[in-house]
């Protein structure tokens, strides 16, 4: 690798690497540098020139034909073993790059904000460092050329959630603690790993192979419907579920809110819970040879997008209706997927990007400018005080509530979109209702933090973030406004050039699902203001209730009492899964596996061997009697039956 | 390289401790120093000459290699002959590596009758080496045994509480197991002798020609035999209770050795001898055995969560890792066998830094209570650091080495069409979520949260001696991790070799089910 | 007349048996020592017997022997008698049962 490359192609290996070494260095020297600034350049710069490489390297792919903007880089061999071979090679192709961009750009921008948020900390060092940690794991997952590469990314991902949650590992947090939280997202995730596992094995076995291009070639020579597909989609899907915060493995990802606020805007909103939407797109001619698994997809899809909107309605904790509502917005990226929209759902990865992470990072802001207040109802008429958050926050829950032209209309527009044109009505529907509670959460929200009158005590006295914290806000801001022009559909005149961007990946699996036409554009229009309406009506009547306090919303909570605590107590779904699952195995494992089988069933029959000698040897001693005569006697009725014996042959 | 009387390093590996112990065992009692100096200075000495060995290991050559024979008893053709193959040679490395840290580990926690302690630890590493390069199986059956006499003594005498009980559990469950091993290993030596031309012999090589000729009624039980006294060892699920009783008892050092490198006795045993010598034998009961090793999985994943005490926890971790290598083993796939080895070599490093590590803690403060403890990752940092990086290995994290074999295994089991169902590989990769929750939920209770008991308010972190015993396995275990085809390499053709021999047994008596299956396809 | 030899054969067998059952039911150790002495002499007596019936002088030859070894029998025998009774302070077989765990 010293030649200088000729191709940006090859530098792809720096930019995965670097953060490693971002890693190690402020592991082990972190805590000996006493200049917080110089341990956040070095991880900020570690992903920073890996979005610089991103770029270069998106350039060349622009200015290359189309058939020619593959290529993979191999680096060195993993693992060999059997007909397994599977190396630490990278490739570089239109979808890979496009999530390589988002993780070190937003990255990059979150490091910086980071700088400012977790000025003062004891840890900083070691957040930085499990930061970068995290970004190698992500560009593994994203850049690897086969299954297992991405799995050590998908498990790396996991393994830095579970340690940035954790960071303040002596806090409460809620019934538990923040280690109650970590454990939780790791082991929800690994069921859903499990499931990855299975349908990596699937794959190995029909395709004797784990590299993509090996298997989505013979992929593409397969016939539709064949079961061993839909079972190896189905258990992929499973790990995408717990990965993504999907029905039913998503319950860890509100508990995730225990970590500092740039962790859930970066692993928990833009880059982590995506890694679910990459796999399915990535593995998109499978999907597509699978129906059955795309309706699964597109149902849980978006009866998750409409169940997580109604929790997030009634929450209290910025943190708590920013989660849920990225939960629901995943819906949203899988039920694109699911219909077979590919690239409409990698669009909204993209807008989601920009304005979640904007929404996450403003709420840090607000939270840093209150000493950790974290309820709204205790917040209230900021927006004099904290001017650029505000005006910010603003713009990015105007993107999410999909109001033109931001760039959220035109993401989520073209996932409704699709999902009605290709028959989907029932899904759309779901999905609409979803967006109306978006647009309505979403300004209950801002309305309940930034307007109407102060609620927050007076010792508190909230001022304007620092920069490092505000030019992200302001750079992610501009994002959220611009970023959806690369996508604008036919219909409004643009060449929907994400679309096209992203085509070639999904060549395969367009032929298989045989996408038809559009239906009539008119139809199109009529649904875009629909969305566009209830999307306004919402915000209408959030700012009515919230931003003047009205009493309707506490009226209305009185009156839909049980309906307002189910919501509320999220639907009861934790309960359930602890009842059902962690209760029932940790009480037998104990009771039964333990003590009975265990201590008394296996260690009595190895102890009573043991008794059982003991005793015959105890029985047995009694003919020692000690006395002589009776060993006489003894030895005289043998002498006696040996003669006998002799003389009666 | 398959010469007589010209290779020495073998010997010169088994030599070596036993010259040390002999060493040791002249120095007066007083000399504490000179006697821990002198142990870690031979036991050393020997863990370089097996890193030469490693280097010098031939991974094309798939045969035995630094071969040794030189006839002991010529009427029954016994022989002291030793000679190494790749999975032979990973493991003999692994025993030679574990054993200078262990000895490093109880520098300071060993204090009374330490030279005894000391000649123990030797001469338990000349057994347990002489069982992995042992190539006649009268020969291999003395190590077996030799090796449990100083693992006797080291629970018994510098053990916890109750270590008089564990020390005679262990040492009876293991030899009940090992005798019924030493009838078919004669039983072996005349059916030999029965054939046409043949003698009385227990050489390995020579057996391994003859014996899958048994026929299938007597072969099953000579299995069973063999398999009776390995699988004690493992330990498989329901033959484990000697373990936690065992490693709970132990010292450090007794425990480190016992789950590192004892264990592998057993699986070592599986592959070498049952099944080459026992192949049909081996389909029969291939799926029982598979299923125990699957259940050990599950089993010991869950009573380890509930376990209250730190080692005792550990302990019933190692049924559910070794059910991992069994399962890999008995897949009969090249990468389940492949995987089965790598995580052997895994197992032990993990495992025994665990015992390692909770030592460490053990040493602080004299208990291994998990409700003792709570918050000391504020108080020991770099302590918490290491807990961390070999949970997580132990977790099976792709990019450390546990993943590597975990992976291969379950690919292997999942896909071995003599297995012939999904089902083994599917319950055992439950097996990979239940690690993940019994191991975190005790790095939580121990390093969490804040610290509750005043008692670990004042505990130090690691010594620099500590660090130096921690930082070699640790290196090792990411290695493998990033690399391991410096390690698969070498036991690469000898995993083949096996597997090829026990396929091509099915493939002779059912050849046809082997193209109906690619059929279905 | 000469006295047939089963007369010797039925005295000496009696005389054995006499000193069997003494031996096994006797208490006084002193005793059981006069019935081995019985036994022996029993048996020095079909020698003589057998010796006197086929010519042969081995069977004497024998008795001497047999004579040896009752007297040295005897001494020993009755040497741990006495080194018993200081330590147990009784001759009663009974009472002398340490031979056993």
């Amino acid at each position: 690798m010293v030649t200088i490359p000729t191709m940006a192609y090859e530098l792809v290996g720096y930019a995965v690497f670097l953060p490693l070494i971002g890693f190690i260095f402020n592991g082990l020297f972190g805590r000996k540098i006493k200049s917080e600034l110089l341990v956040g350049t070095i991880g900020s710069a570690s992903v920073g020139i890996g979005f610089v490489i991103a770029g270069a390297i998106f350039f060349e792919m622009l200015a290359a034909p189309v058939h020619d903007r593959v290529h993979v880089v191999q680096l060195v061999p993993w693992i060999k073993a059997g007909t397994l071979s599977v190396n630490v090679a990278y490739q570089v192709d239109q979808l890979s790059i496009l999530m390589m961009l988002i993780v070190t750009g937003i990255g990059f921008l979150i490091h910086i904000y980071s700088i400012g948020y977790m000025h003062g900390d004891p840890g900083f060092w070691r957040f930085f460092a499990y930061l970068n940690l995290f970004i190698f794991a992500m560009l593994n997952l994203v850049m690897a050329d086969n299954f297992l590469l991405l799995f050590l990314g998908w498990e790396g991902v996991g393994l830095c959630s579970y340690l940035l949650i954790g960071f303040w590992y002596d806090r409460k947090f809620e019934k538990g603690t923040t280690g109650d939280a970590a454990k939780k997202a790791f082991i929800v995730n690994r069921i859903g790993d499990f499931g990855f596992l299975i349908g990596m094995f699937l794959l190995f076995e029909t395709f004797g192979s784990l590299e993509f291009q090996t298997v989505f070639l013979q992929a593409s020579a397969f016939p539709e419907r064949t079961p061993v597909l839909t079972w190896m989609t189905l258990a992929l899907f499973l790990g995408a579920t717990g990965k993504s915060a999907q029905i039913p493995l998503f319950t860890w990802l509100p508990d995730a809110m225990a970590g500092p606020t740039p962790v859930s805007a970066l692993i928990h909103a833009a880059t982590m819970v995506t890694a679910g939407v990459y796999m399915v797109a990535r593995c998109s001619v499978l999907f597509a040879l699978a129906p059955t698994t795309m309706l699964v997809v597109a149902i849980i899809g978006a009866s998750t997008a409409l169940f997580a909107a109604t929790i997030g309605l009634v929450q209290n904790d910025i943190k708590k209706v920013l989660a849920y509502s990225t939960i629901s917005q995943l819906g949203y990226m899988f039920l694109g997927l699911g219909v077979g929209a590919f690239a409409a759902g990698l669009f909204h990865v993209l807008t989601h990007a920009f304005f979640k992470a904007l929404l996450f990072l403003g709420s840090g802001a607000v939270i840093h400018a209150l000493h950790d207040e974290q309820d709204i109802q205790k917040m209230g008429g900021l927006k004099s005080h904290l001017p650029v958050t505000s005006r910010t926050f603003l713009i990015g829950a105007v993107a999410i509530a999909g109001i033109p032209p931001l760039s959220g209309f035109f993401s989520k527009d073209e996932i409704l979109w699709k999902t009605f044109s290709l028959g989907y009505g029932s899904l759309w529907i779901i999905g609409f209702i979803g967006a109306a509670l978006t647009a309505f959460y979403m300004f209950r929200l801002y309305s309940l933090t930034f307007e109407g009158e102060k609620r927050w005590g007076h010792d508190k006295h909230p001022h304007e973030a620092p920069l490092f914290m505000t030019i992200p806000l302001m750079v992610l801001a501009a994002l959220s406004i611009i970023g959806g022009f690369v996508g604008i559909p036919k219909s409004l005149g643009g060449g929907n050039a994400i679309e096209h961007w992203l085509e070639p990946v999904f060549e395969h699996a367009n032929e298989k699902l045989a996408i038809a036409g559009h239906a009539a554009e008119s139809t199109e229009y009529l649904l875009m203001v629909l969305s566009v309406a209830v999307a306004v009506t919402g915000i209408l009547f959030a700012r009515r209730w919230y931003a003047t306090r009205s009493e309707v919303p506490q009226q209305l909570s009185n009156r839909f009492s049980g309906l307002y605590t189910l919501l509320w107590n999220k639907w009861y779904v934790d309960e359930l899964y602890d009842a059902t699952v962690v209760n029932p195995t940790v009480k037998s494992s104990e009771k039964l596996l333990w003590r009975v089988i265990d201590i008394h069933a296996i260690d009595w029959c190895v102890n009573g061997i043991a008794r059982l000698l003991g005793w015959i040897s105890r029985t047995t001693r009694v003919v020692q009697t000690g006395v002589a005569q009776n060993y006489v006697f003894v030895f005289i009725l043998g002498v006696v039956v040996i003669i006998g014996w002799i003389i009666g042959k | 390289m398959d010469g007589t009387g010209q290779n020495i390093i073998l010997s010169l590996l088994l030599g070596l401790p036993l010259l040390g112990a002999l060493a040791v065992s002249l120095v007066r009692n007083e000399a504490k120093t000179l006697i821990r100096v002198l142990g870690l200075a031979f036991s050393g000495v020997t863990f370089v000459c097996s890193v030469w060995l490693f280097d010098a290991f031939d991974a094309q050559n798939p045969g035995m290699q630094f071969v040794e024979k030189y006839p002991w008893i010529p009427g029954l053709d016994i022989s002291y002959h030793l000679g190494v193959d790749g999975i032979s040679l990973m493991l003999v490395v692994l025993t030679a590596f574990l054993n200078p840290i262990a000895l490093l580990a109880s520098w300071e926690s060993i204090t009374h009758r330490l030279k005894g302690f000391v000649v123990s630890m030797l001469l338990l590493e000349v057994g347990t080496l002489g069982v992995f390069v042992a190539l006649d199986l009268f020969l291999f059956y003395v190590f077996w045994e030799f090796m449990l006499i100083p693992m006797y003594f080291i629970i018994g005498v510098w053990g916890g509480e109750e270590r008089i009980y564990a020390a005679i559990k262990f040492f009876l469950f293991t030899m009940a197991g090992s005798l019924l091993m030493l009838v078919a290993i004669i039983w072996l030596g005349y059916y030999a002798s029965a054939q046409p031309e043949g003698h009385f012999t227990t050489d390995y090589l020579l057996l391994t020609q003859i014996a899958p000729g048994i026929p299938m009624h007597v072969q099953a039980w000579m299995f069973l035999a063999f398999a009776l006294s390995f699988c004690i060892k493992v330990p498989l699920f329901p033959l484990h209770t000697w373990l936690p009783d065992a490693h709970v008892q132990a010292p450090t050092a007794g425990s480190v050795i016992l789950a590192g490198v004892l264990l592998k006795m057993g699986t070592y045993g599986l592959i070498r001898f049952c099944l080459p010598l026992f192949p049909y034998a081996t389909f029969t009961f291939m799926p029982y055995l598979a299923g125990l090793a699957v259940v050990g999985i599950i089993y010991g994943a869950l009573v380890s969560m509930v376990q209250p005490d730190l080692k005792k926890l550990v302990a019933y971790s190692s049924v559910s890792h070794l059910g991992f290598v069994v399962l890999g083993i008995f897949a009969i796939t090249e990468e389940g066998m492949q995987g089965s080895v790598i995580q052997m070599i895994n197992h032990g490093l993990s495992t025994g830094a665990l015992f390692l590590l909770v030592g460490m803690l053990y040493d602080r403060r004299h208990t291994k209570l998990i409700s003792d403890f709570g918050g000391l990752a504020r108080v020991m940092p770099i302590y918490a650091t290491f807990f961390m990086i070999v949970v997580l290995s132990s977790v099976g994290l792709p990019g450390l080495n546990g993943f590597v074999g975990e992976f291969l295994i379950l690919l292997g089991a999942f896909n071995s069409f003599l297995l012939e169902s999904h089902w083994y590989a599917i319950w055992g990769a439950l097996g990979v979520i239940l690690a993940a929750v019994y191991l975190l939920w005790s790095y939580q209770r121990v390093f969490f949260g804040r610290v509750v008991k005043s008692e670990n308010e004042g505990l130090t972190d690691l010594s620099s001696r500590e660090i130096a015993v921690m930082v070699p396995v640790i290196i090792l275990i990411v290695w493998i991790g990033f690399f391991p085809n410096t390690f698969l390499q070498k036991s690469e053709l000898a995993s083949r070799q096996i597997v090829q021999q026990v396929q091509q047994a099915k493939l002779g008596t059912v050849g046809g089910r082997l193209a109906e299956k690619e059929q279905r396809r | 007349m000469e006295v047939p030899l089963q007369y010797y054969l039925f005295l000496s067998a009696i005389m054995f048996a006499i000193g069997v059952a003494g031996v096994l039911t006797r208490r006084n150790a002193i005793v059981v020592f006069m019935c081995i002495e019985l036994m022996l002499n029993s048996v020095n007596l079909t020698l003589i017997a057998y010796s006197s019936f086929l010519g042969d002088v081995t069977g004497q030859v024998l008795v001497f022997f047999v004579m040896a070894v009752a007297a040295a029998e005897a001494a020993v025998g009755l040497a741990i008698v006495i080194a018993l009774f200081r330590n147990k302070q009784t001759i009663n077989i009974d009472e002398i049962n340490i031979l056993k765990w």
